[in-house]
């Protein structure tokens, strides 16, 4: 497994404590694991995900990951409706561990409150959460 | 798996070995107060002949004879049995309730429930089917399980014209977990009322048995309509699966669940059972499917093997996030049921079903000859209802002496049906049996 200086966690994302990322293009947002998550997790042989039109609130289950290893819940950064999912998971669940960050994304939302994105850790905040 | 009891001198080596003094040492850190001091009250033991005339008295009390005539069906059919399956189901290698242990070293086993699988999915025109279930009931209970705990509703509605057994057991799964069950009424053409469909609120599932416990062919296209413009899961069910032998599948129409009794398909009715629960769903619902999924796949050398391939996650480290926590299935009955469908094959089923619609029609035109009427007009399979004659009830009780059985009175499970009957022919029925029934019914 990766030491914490080997992770990658490119600047330009917001990072959730439970190891999501999130990235905003007008009011979309797109989510995934991070390095971190899929590094730990193993390798990914499902991706449960939500339908098109389903809501959530911040924090909320939204899906899990299965990997070879253990199962875990995928919790959504930030509340809103999910308007796209990544549906070429379903047949290469292994994008999560090879392309977390492009291929590998598994939903899309539709921002409801723009603040809570505001709230989501930076790069540098999240590594804290990793080290404390 | 092989059933080798332990000798006495097995016994004494293993006390011998865990330093117990005895076999009732063992139990005891069980408090006294819990455990009997009496001798059981069993009868003594008998020779193999003495037993073998014993059951026979018994067999013949309950009128299980195979001299009996049974125009009786609603969930437990009496079919042939071809005497292929009785002597393969007899080979020691099969004699198993389960799905093993350590499931790869029993190839055999797993490529029996394998070839199991395979034909319920061609039967039912579904994606994937499970290993089995204890029987009909419980795999609906359990389709709809999967139903409430991966929707948006805590409520399902299900058909008045399931069998009423089944709506037992699914009210007992559902009762303790506070999910509720609502019922859709049926219209006077014997078939589920979906007018109202609109008014019973969120519900998470809806559930159809075709052929109903009237024996009526529900219109299961309409009923994926429904479930598609509400957005909810599409289980259909049944308890006659011989008629998957010429209906249209409940895969064509679109169901996402298929879950019915298998018992029709090689079981002996067995006094009520045990029977056969199947499971089937589309590739969707895969993952959710409780108990267990064989697989093909090839071994490093490429070689051809079995395998355990899906058994939910949840049952063994999430417990509380399981659609089902069943791991149990009914491995020999499964078995016996590969057994009958590669034994009757794809054509013979299709012939073998058309043959007991037919029987069943004869039967109808000739109650009619002698007063019967027909409340419903639905097309049917084996089984229909007809309104009897006043003097029906006294004959029919007269009958059973002379071990004919005509139709049960479904008054029982539906009071406003008075002097209605449910009949039901199938393919052990001769033209003569029907003949001598009309004859002394008249």
């Amino acid at each position: 497994m990766k030491e914490i200086q080997e992770l990658n966690l490119p600047e330009d994302l917001k990072y959730a404590k439970s190891h999501e990322w999130a990235k905003k293009t007008g009011d979309a947002v797109k989510i995934g694991l991070n390095d971190y998550a899929q590094d730990q997790l193993g390798e990914i042989v499902f991706v449960e995900m939500p339908e098109v039109g389903d809501s959530f609130s911040q924090g909320d289950e939204f899906g899990n990951v299965e990997s070879v290893k253990a199962v875990s819940e995928i919790y959504i950064p930030v509340s809103g409706e999910i308007i796209a999912v990544n549906e070429d998971l379903e047949d290469s669940p292994e994008s999560v561990n090879d392309s977390c960050y492009d291929k590998g994304w598994i939903v899309e939302v539709k921002l409801s409150d723009p603040s809570e994105f505001d709230s989501l850790l930076d790069k540098e905040s999240y590594l804290e959460t990793l080290k404390g | 798996m092989r059933y080798l009891p332990h000798t006495k001198e097995d016994i004494e080596q293993m006390l011998a070995k865990t330093g117990e003094p005895s076999i009732a040492a063992l139990f005891d850190c069980i408090p006294e107060k819990l455990k009997t001091n009496q001798e059981l009250n069993l009868p003594k033991p008998m020779t193999e002949w003495e037993l073998n005339e014993h059951m026979d008295e018994i067999a013949s009390s309950i009128n299980a004879s195979k001299k009996c005539k049974y125009f009786i069906g609603a969930g437990s059919y009496d079919h042939f049995r071809p005497a292929s399956v009785n002597y393969l189901i007899s080979r020691s290698e099969f004699a198993t309730a389960y799905t093993p242990y350590q499931p790869e070293v029993s190839q055999g086993t797993l490529q029996g429930i394998y070839e199991f699988q395979t034909m319920i999915t061609e039967l039912t025109g579904m994606d994937v089917a499970t290993a089995s279930h204890y029987d009909g009931g419980t795999a609906l209970a359990e389709a709809l399980l999967i139903a409430l705990r991966k929707g948006k509703s805590k409520k399902v509605a299900v058909s008045s014209l399931i069998h009423p057994h089944h709506k037992e057991i699914i009210k007992a799964y559902l009762k303790p977990s506070g999910y509720e069950l609502i019922e859709i009424p049926y219209n006077k053409n014997g078939v589920t009322d979906f007018s109202k469909i609109d008014d019973m609120g969120d519900i998470a599932g809806i559930a159809v048995q075709s052929p109903n416990f009237f024996g009526n062919i529900e219109n299961l296209s309409h009923v994926k309509e429904i479930c598609e413009s509400k957005k909810v899961l599409f289980i259909a069910s049944f308890t006659e699966a011989l008629s998957l032998g010429l209906l249209k599948s409940p895969g064509e129409c679109g169901a996402d669940l298929v879950a019915g009794e298998g018992q029709s398909l090689g079981l002996p009715k067995s006094f009520g059972g045990p029977g056969l629960g199947l499971l089937a769903g589309t590739k969707k619902q895969m993952r959710n499917l409780p108990g267990r999924l064989i697989g093909k796949t090839f071994d490093t050398e490429g070689k051809k093997g079995y395998v355990l391939t899906l058994a939910t996650r949840e049952q063994h480290i999430r417990r509380e996030k399981a659609s089902s926590n069943i791991c149990s299935n009914n491995g020999l009955n499964a078995m016996m049921c590969a057994m009958y469908l590669s034994s009757v094959g794809k054509t013979g089923i299709r012939e073998l079903a058309q043959l007991n619609h037919d029987k069943a029609f004869f039967l109808k035109t000739q109650l009619e000859t002698i007063g019967f009427k027909f409340p419903f007009n639905s097309e049917f399979f084996n089984e229909f209802v007809g309104i009897a004659p006043k003097a029906f009830r006294a004959k029919r009780e007269a009958l059973k002496t002379k071990g004919i059985y005509a139709g049960i009175n479904l008054e029982k499970y539906y009071p406003d049906l008075k002097d209605h009957y449910l009949f039901c022919a199938t393919e052990t029925i001769k033209k003569q049996d029907i003949e001598k029934l009309v004859q002394e019914v008249k």
